[in-house]
């Protein structure tokens, strides 16, 4: 393995890898507004469905 | 009318590992390395990363760009994609490339991914010991995958190669009917730190071998990384080297291939993003991420390890020679290589499975928004077109002809025509200023102004003159079997009678689509 043979391996591993990490911290680092959306989905159908229940609850009473 | 009720990922890092799924394939592990040895290893990755800036990134995020635009407005295939953004009758009709290209590499891909399955079964059980004789693995292979006769797999149907392509059939098929985020986004979520593991701990193997045999001191780690990586060769001084066309147009060829740019996939999967979905910084991280299983883990892996148990003779070969004929040896040669033999296939299948996943999307998203067909019904049109093909890539198994007919007419030359489309429509119809603004919506990276002058100019011209390469070098050879050999001619029969099919789809999606907006 010649010096230039480290630097070219250096330079393509180090650079590909390193550019991939620093894309994927980016990545996770920034909110996901999918995530988020599912967060508001979910906690609205947990209000409907505790109205629903409510509604069951009160017809029961009556 | 009947439309599908839209479809979202679910997450981000799903997207982005489902494209980098459909991206690294065979080719990282196998074809990136093989070249780089042929080409005096180091000096390869100069025109490499070049093509990658100029061709690479740039068709990616044109593909990207142009997917997200035409998903936000209800169209997910090709065809639809197309006629949204250039208004000419043409358009719709020029996306059948989006569609046969993925649904026919798949026809063949499906039959290489069994393959693997079939090894790494084989390594798992201990059938794969054939002893230090190369010509054992040669012998194997070629049986195992019928080179040697026309239907010589159907002969034991029930046993054999077979039963693992049914198995990776019925896989493909039975997860895309899922749907996307239950199906493929669920795998990739899976399968790709998986591969990503089996691919980290072969590597460990490889680096940890040091010299193995002590009577050929010569063959140790560092000499085979220096197979790979040093500049230049003893015969050649690097100038030399870099003066050699051939070189350039391959690496560029490698980039294209490997990136899944010019496939139809990522215009696809991009469609199913929201419109101010990120797509600048998924789509650097999917190139990225591809280029790291490419150069990082492929190109430390598969040269370095044939190199330290073969010598320079054991570098030389096609993907396939190099794959199954060579790394076997290796492995029979090296300690605990029955579990690095398996890990080593299953990477490979696992590689091989979310691309093929992805091959299949396009078509099932155009026949569900083009014919109004449910998933369920969608799947079982392209289960029937895609083992039709499958069926007949095996039955002509006979030095791999169809194979090659097909990889080469379709699997090569209509991705630089699909190419050739986007970059037309991109740079020219959709322009390099919208584009960019599509881009920079919900960006999470601001991606370089320079983009819109190369996507215009340098990549069409340096996509162009790789065709043209290209052609020169490989039209002529089957230009003549096409002449000579009849399976090569009921190959071409049989592409275009699926160009003709889903042609005459296309007809019928377009007059549904224009129904559809009189009506609104």
């Amino acid at each position: 393995m010649t010096t230039s043979g480290w630097i070219i391996m250096a330079l393509s591993v180090g650079g590909t890898s390193g550019l991939f990490l620093w894309c994927i911290a980016r990545v996770l680092r920034r909110p996901d507004k999918t995530e988020k959306l599912h967060g508001v989905l979910d906690t609205e159908l947990k209000i409907e469905e505790e109205e629903r229940q409510r509604r069951r609850e009160e017809r029961a009473r009556d | 009318m009947n439309r599908p009720a839209p479809e979202n990922w679910s997450t981000r890092i799903g997207v982005i590992l489902a494209v980098t799924g459909s991206a690294v394939g065979l080719g990282n592990f196998l074809r990136f390395p093989g070249l780089a040895a042929k080409y005096d290893g180091g000096t390869f990755m100069i025109p490499y990363f070049i093509a990658l800036l100029l061709l690479g990134l740039p068709l990616a995020w044109a593909e990207w760009s142009m997917g997200r635009y035409g998903g936000t407005r209800g169209h997910h295939s090709s065809p639809g994609i197309f006629r949204l953004l250039w208004k000419n009758r043409a358009a719709p009709y020029l996306g059948v490339l989006g569609l046969i290209v993925p649904i026919v590499i798949y026809m063949y891909y499906v039959f290489i991914e069994s393959w693997c399955l079939g090894y790494a079964w084989h390594y798992l059980t201990g059938a794969m010991d054939l002893g230090k004789d190369p010509k054992a693995y040669g012998a194997f292979f070629q049986s195992y995958v019928g080179i040697e006769e026309n239907a010589s797999l159907f002969a034991d149907p029930f046993r054999g190669p077979l039963v693992f392509l049914v198995i990776c059939i019925a896989l493909n098929f039975i997860l895309i009917n899922r749907g996307l985020t239950r199906g493929i986004e669920l795998f990739c979520l899976w399968a790709m730190p998986l591969l990503a593991l089996c691919a980290v701990l072969v590597l460990i193997r490889v680096l940890t071998l040091g010299t193995p045999d002590p009577s050929q001191p010569e063959l140790n780690v560092l000499s085979g990384l220096g197979q790979m990586w040093n500049l230049g060769s003893p015969e050649k001084s690097v100038w030399q080297s870099l003066a050699d066309g051939r070189m350039w147009m391959e690496a560029a060829g490698q980039i294209f291939f490997s990136l899944s740019v010019g496939f139809g996939v990522i215009i696809t999967y991009a469609s199913y993003l929201r419109r101010d979905d990120d797509i600048a910084l998924s789509a650097t991280t999917a190139a990225t991420g591809n280029q790291f299983f490419e150069v990082s883990l492929g190109g430390l892996i598969t040269i370095p390890s044939a190199f330290i148990f073969l010598g320079a003779a054991g570098v030389v070969g096609g993907t396939f020679a190099l794959g199954f004929n060579t790394l076997p040896l290796v492995f029979e040669h090296m300690p605990l290589g029955r579990w690095v033999g398996f890990l080593w296939f299953f990477l490979l299948f696992l590689a091989a499975i979310t691309s093929s996943l992805s091959m299949l999307q396009p078509a099932i998203a155009f026949l569900q928004e083009g014919l109004g067909l449910t998933r369920t019904r969608a799947t079982a049109l392209l289960c029937g077109v895609g083992t039709a093909g499958t069926l007949f890539v095996v039955w002509f198994s006979k030095k791999l002809t169809a194979l090659d007919t097909f990889d080469f007419w379709v699997g090569t030359f209509c991705i630089f025509l699909l190419a050739s489309v986007q970059t037309f429509i991109f740079g020219w119809v959709f322009g390099p200023a919208q584009g960019l603004a599509e881009l920079d919506r919900g960006a999470g990276l601001r991606i370089p102004r320079l983009f819109a002058f190369v996507i215009k100019y340098v990549s069409p011209v340096y996509l162009l003159a790789i065709f043209a390469l290209w052609a020169w070098q490989n039209m002529g050879g089957y230009v003549t079997s096409f002449r000579e050999d009849p399976v090569v001619r009921w190959s071409i029969l049989f592409l275009l009678g699926v160009l003709a099919l889903f042609l005459w789809w296309i007809r019928i999606a377009v007059k549904r689509w224009e129904m559809e907006e009189q009506s609104s």
